[in-house]
């Protein structure tokens, strides 16, 4: 969508908007800075000089030093992230095409009681669910806190998908049963294909709230299978020695990192699929 | 090529809920062109969803060649179906939207792109093969949307309001290109809309349906000339029927029906004779175009000048609104007729094409077993001023 004024002016209304963004930008990279440059700063320079200032010699050493404590329970996470992510759209795809095109008797009722799942605390779910994966002989492992967040993250997916699809006319799917196409190939042929902008805002969602998930990773896993969050508030919290500020910022860029990238190159899809469907095609 | 017959097909959404379906009764011989048309929420489209196998039927049988189809699945039917929505892929290109059926039926390759080609040249899209729904006009997507029930050459075709989501121009064109296709491929169509414009020029059969229940059944010029109660009659045709509401007489044994413009009377002698019309609320139906302007000549017509409320050229006619019975009454008459408002006008009318109906329950009187009523001589008796 192309801006409609064709000439902005530069009047003093417009400069002061843009001061103000600016502002608001600014006061919400500041944190960033701070991390950025603390992280490359020498523990000395951390104590002599101020939070903004520059450091005296660009210093690696604060990121060696937490890649070697963090950098294996980096490679945990992605080992939980991925699968989860993965499943819990694929499932919650699944679940919004039956509710939106294959209504069944109390469909409305099964997504209205599946919602409940978009506000329920996490808290609240740890002894029900490390009973479960108790009984499923899941307990300590990757796999049964991949179990968790899929089963946590399918309120959210199936809530997605299936708006999206209740946008859909019903008709492509009366069109398809009529060229003879069954469930699983209107599934695949038709919605799954028109469904790009929902899917990455899917992805992008279940990403970030399973990579940054704290207190699932804690509670479900232990030792070496911790994901980075858990491991970074245990290099974080350790009180023994003197406090390096420079790896602790430098772990959290690292656990914070993949979460920006995503954001930085699949935001655009995230906007877009959050508006689709707003607007008629 | 198929013939279909419903036999007394029912539809309900629930024990309680009203019927959304009742009694249907139809039957259309193999190539025969059937017209579904009614207002809104009667009953048509859930019809024909009925009929494609999308929805079920609550009773009733529906056949196809005779052979009941009403409990096998829409793919098994061997029936195609334009949306209104046209409902084409999306994400496909207009060379797969139309060989997805044939894909899924497993056509050979080599076959399918030959039912394309037919299909496509048949459309003129050939030029469109290459691109996806979305680049396409509104009027090039039908053309696609009818490409892709062509293909695969089913028994029957269903078109769901085809042409409504189309700009009034293509529609007229679209329209006549519709009929000159039944007209090529001679298969047994099924067509729902509530145009009834359409549903007089395109279809060898008309079912006029209202509330779920078919009001009435037959040829397009039936459903016009002989319309079976009140709906129909105000249904077909623009402009609408006029319906004067009236009290009969009986004079010298002979049903007359009494106008009265305010400037004169006319007694005008009807041609059904049936016992216990006389002193009954009926309403009077006049189509406008049965309405002329008296020539000089006499002809034995009954006249009666009025005065002209409204007039409105339409380019064809000129649409000339006059009180009749205190009732708006509007009268078709050719271009050339210009009259001022105010002007006074001598009317005409043939008593034999006048209809009537009960005003209560709205059913057709006296046609009893009659297709057509039979032109009387008249006998007129004019009130000059009052």
């Amino acid at each position: 969508m192309n801006n409609s004024l064709a000439t902005p002016r530069l009047s003093v209304s417009r400069i002061a908007i843009y001061a103000t963004l600016l502002l608001a930008a600014a006061v919400y990279l500041i944190p960033l800075v701070v991390m950025l440059l603390t992280s490359f700063k020498s523990p000395e320079d951390i104590r002599t000089g101020n939070l903004l200032s520059w450091p005296q010699v660009i210093d690696g050493i604060g990121w060696l030093k937490a890649w070697d404590s963090v950098g294996g329970y980096f490679w945990n996470s992605v080992k939980i992230t991925v699968p989860a992510v993965l499943i819990s759209t694929f499932i919650g795809a699944m679940n919004g095409y039956v509710l939106s095109m294959w209504r069944f008797r109390g469909s409305q009722l099964f997504f209205g009681l599946l919602l409940f799942g978009c506000f329920l605390p996490f808290q609240t779910v740890l002894l029900p669910a490390s009973f479960t994966i108790g009984k499923l002989g899941l307990a300590n492992t990757t796999t049964g806190l991949v179990l968790v967040h899929i089963v946590y993250g399918l309120a959210f997916t199936t809530l997605f998908f299936r708006n999206y699809y209740v946008s859909i006319p019903d008709a492509l799917v009366k069109a398809a049963r009529l060229d003879g196409a069954g469930f699983f190939t209107i599934f695949w042929k038709i919605l799954l294909p028109m469904s790009i902008p929902i899917v990455m805002v899917c992805l992008i969602w279940q990403f970030t709230q399973i990579w940054n998930d704290f207190l699932f990773g804690v509670v479900f896993a232990s030792g070496d299978a911790q994901p980075i969050t858990v491991a970074l508030n245990n290099l974080v919290n350790t009180s023994t020695g003197a406090k390096e500020y420079n790896v602790d910022m430098a772990a959290a860029m690292i656990a914070g990192l993949p979460t920006l990238l995503v954001y930085i190159f699949a935001g655009k899809y995230f906007l877009r699929g959050l508006t689709s469907g707003a607007v008629k095609g | 090529m198929a013939t279909l017959e419903l036999r007394n097909v029912n539809k309900t959404y629930g024990a309680g809920l009203p019927d959304t379906l009742k009694n249907i009764e139809l039957k259309i011989d193999d190539g025969e062109f059937l017209i579904l048309v009614g207002p809104s929420g009667c009953g048509k489209s859930t019809l024909m969803n009925c009929i494609a196998g999308l929805e079920n039927i609550s009773g009733g049988a529906i056949l196809v060649d005779d052979a009941d189809i009403s409990g096998m699945s829409p793919k098994d039917r061997d029936i195609a179906m334009v949306f209104q929505s046209y409902a084409l892929y999306p994400t496909m290109s207009v060379r797969d939207n139309i060989a997805f059926g044939l894909k899924i039926r497993k056509m050979p390759t080599a076959e399918i792109d030959e039912e394309v080609a037919r299909v496509s040249k048949l459309l003129q899209i050939e030029h469109l093969l290459g691109r996806k729904p979305g680049q396409l006009s509104g009027g090039q997507q039908q053309r696609v949307a009818m490409g892709r029930a062509l293909a695969r050459r089913p028994k029957i075709y269903l078109f769901d309001e085809p042409l409504s989501n189309l700009d009034a121009k293509l529609r007229v064109e679209m329209r006549t290109e519709m009929k000159l296709m039944h007209q090529r491929l001679k298969t047994t169509t099924v067509y729902v809309t509530h145009d009834q414009i359409e549903a007089m020029t395109l279809g060898d059969k008309v079912a006029v349906m209202k509330d779920g229940i078919i009001q009435q059944f037959g040829t397009p010029k039936q459903i016009y000339n002989d319309p079976a109660n009140l709906f129909v009659a105000s249904f077909i045709g623009s402009p609408p029927m006029n319906f004067i509401p009236l009290r009969l007489q009986r004079k010298d044994g002979r049903l007359l029906a009494l106008l009265d413009s305010g400037q004169a009377r006319v007694e005008l002698p009807l041609s059904m004779q049936d016992a216990g019309l006389e002193d009954r609320e009926v309403i009077l139906g006049m189509r406008p175009e049965q309405i002329v302007l008296a020539s000089g000549e006499t002809n034995g017509l009954p006249t009666i000048r009025a005065e002209v409320q409204v007039t409105e050229p339409t380019g064809p006619d000129t649409l000339v609104f006059v009180n009749l019975n205190q009732t708006k009454v509007c009268c078709r008459l050719a271009p050339d007729v210009a009259p001022a408002v105010g002007e006074t006008l001598t009317l005409q009318f043939d008593p034999a094409k006048v209809l009537l109906f009960d005003a209560k329950t709205g059913e057709r009187l006296g046609a009893a077993g009659l297709p057509r009523i039979e032109a009387h001589s008249a006998n007129v008796t004019q009130f000059k001023g009052r």
